[in-house]
């Protein structure tokens, strides 16, 4: 028998009984970065391939949500910090040891980088749009000379953006479920994969639908062997590793995560994209929506568990 | 380069929990919140049990986790491998609290993260930190693991010793003298 106790008594604030010094707004951000980071990727990769007229929807439109969602991202992330005024911090140094550093110097590149082609098309989607300042007009014309460079940049960086949100969480070796290197493509594919929804939600093409749906669907097969991956190397690793496993194979976490990452947010729109794609008429919609809300809920999940599994202490939980 | 570290004779710790106040005292720490906390692990079975209490708080890891996670370099080695935190660089992230196995660290009322320094203040001036000088058992000993004459590094090299979870791999320096 093992018993232990903290005697002199500890209940720091967020530390104890269980971790929670992360809320909503972490999973919140690692959605929507990985959401942005989809868009982005589709977006310069069709834009590369001269898809620009074919897939209206994914080069053009997207791209116009994007500084939306990761401002509101950006959002969420600044609310998260605990001594808000001294957030331009971040900022005076470069800490390539650190995912957090890395995270907020790719986002001041990115940001920018997301605005600047979303402004190129902009007389695409809203042809009714007149520029009234005649220097920014000038601009908007000299970049879209710029775009096939914009292009390699968004690619590059929509790639870091999408891994770094799950790498973030993997760095850490003190919240065991989190400490895995499966995280980072996990939550890059997963990213890609709602990029891929929020397109199949918007487009009316049905070229450009069956394209998509058919990109969601590899997407989801190679997550779903990323999450047996990550359960595989789980069960195979430390004790502490085994534990953490153990919350989505039995423990707290195995009703939600099943039912709403594993299957409605995987395995039913897998299915019903593949129906359609038999020729059985399912509305894209639903699919795409199931496929947003799983990487949600995926994402507060995995924020989640990390923080409740542990090393020590733990008979407080 | 000193190299500070603790050893704490789990034989002579009676778990009365002075250390804790001391502390809170000396730091001023906020009401709620700890710095250090005393842990009572009881092993076996009646009537072959055996009781180690520990005092428990930052273990000043030479390769700490919440250094490096820190993206501002708020969390930062200081003199003699003490890891502290510089309030007005951190921004609140909690990223060093997520990375700490040992759960040492806490949002100080006032937004910046917080923990156990090993009094550093007081180590400048030459003395032991709160904890160590109001132990009524003697319990504790601090000091240089550079130097080979100090106390510590003599009783490390005598004592049968363990650190907490070294397998998290952060090199912990609070020894416990079992």
């Amino acid at each position: 028998m093992q018993e232990l106790t903290i005697t002199s008594g500890r209940m720091n604030p967020g530390i104890d009984p269980v971790l929670h010094a992360w809320g909503w707004e972490i999973p919140v951000y690692l959605f929507l970065g990985g959401l942005a980071a989809g868009l982005l990727f589709f977006s310069a990769y069709f834009y590369l391939k001269g898809k620009e007229n074919t897939f209206v929807t994914a080069v053009k439109t997207a791209p116009m949500f994007v500084p939306v969602i990761l401002g509101i991202g950006l959002g969420a992330l600044f609310l998260d910090l605990s001594h808000k005024l001294y957030f331009w911090r971040l900022y005076t140094t470069i800490r390539l040891e650190s995912p957090m550093s890395w995270g907020a110097w790719t986002l001041m590149f990115i940001f920018p980088l997301s605005v600047l082609w979303s402004a190129t098309f902009l007389k695409d989607v809203f042809p009714s749009w007149e520029c009234k300042i005649p220097f920014v007009a000038r601009f908007i014309e000299w970049l879209k000379k710029k775009r096939t460079w914009m292009a390699y940049g968004l690619i590059l960086f929509s790639a870091v953006l999408g891994m770094y949100t799950g790498i973030l969480l993997s760095a850490f070796n003190a919240r065991p479920f989190w400490n895995t290197s499966i995280l980072g493509p996990l939550f890059l594919i997963s990213g890609f994969s709602t990029g891929a929804a929020f397109i199949l939600l918007m487009s009316k093409d049905e070229e450009e639908r069956k394209m998509f749906s058919r990109i969601d669907m590899v997407l989801i097969v190679i997550e779903l062997f990323l999450i047996v991956h990550l359960f595989m190397g789980f069960l195979a690793s430390t004790q502490v590793h085994v534990e953490a496993a153990q919350l989505f194979l039995g423990g707290p976490y195995t009703a939600v995560f099943w039912t709403f990452v594993a299957g409605l947010g995987l395995v039913v729109p897998l299915l019903a994209e593949f129906m359609e794609f038999r020729g059985v008429h399912i509305p894209v919609k639903i699919p795409a929506l199931l496929v947003l809300l799983g990487g949600l809920i995926l994402r507060f999940i995995v924020v989640d568990a990390g923080q409740s599994s542990r090393w020590l202490y733990k008979f407080m939980q | 380069m000193a190299r500070y570290a603790m050893a704490i004779d789990t034989k002579r710790c009676v778990g009365c929990s002075d250390c804790v106040a001391a502390c809170q005292t000396e730091n001023n720490v906020p009401i709620g919140f700890c710095r250090d906390w005393i842990v009572e692990e009881m092993h076996g079975q009646y009537p072959t049990l055996d009781l180690e209490i520990r005092s428990e708080r930052c273990n000043h890891c030479a390769d700490s986790p919440c250094v490096r996670s820190c993206p501002t370099g708020a969390s930062h080695y200081a003199d003699g491998g003490i890891v502290l935190v510089t309030p007005e660089e951190c921004i609140g992230c909690k990223a060093c609290i997520v990375s700490c196995p040992y759960d040492a660290r806490y949002v100080h009322p006032e937004g910046y993260v917080d923990k156990c320094t090993f009094c550093i203040h007081r180590v400048k001036e030459g003395k032991d930190p709160a904890c160590v000088s109001v132990c009524p058992t003697h319990a504790f000993i601090f000091g240089d693991l550079e130097d080979t004459n100090s106390e510590i590094s003599k009783v490390l090299r005598t004592r049968k010793n363990k650190t907490l979870i070294p397998e998290a791999g952060t090199e912990p320096h609070i020894f416990y003298l079992i």
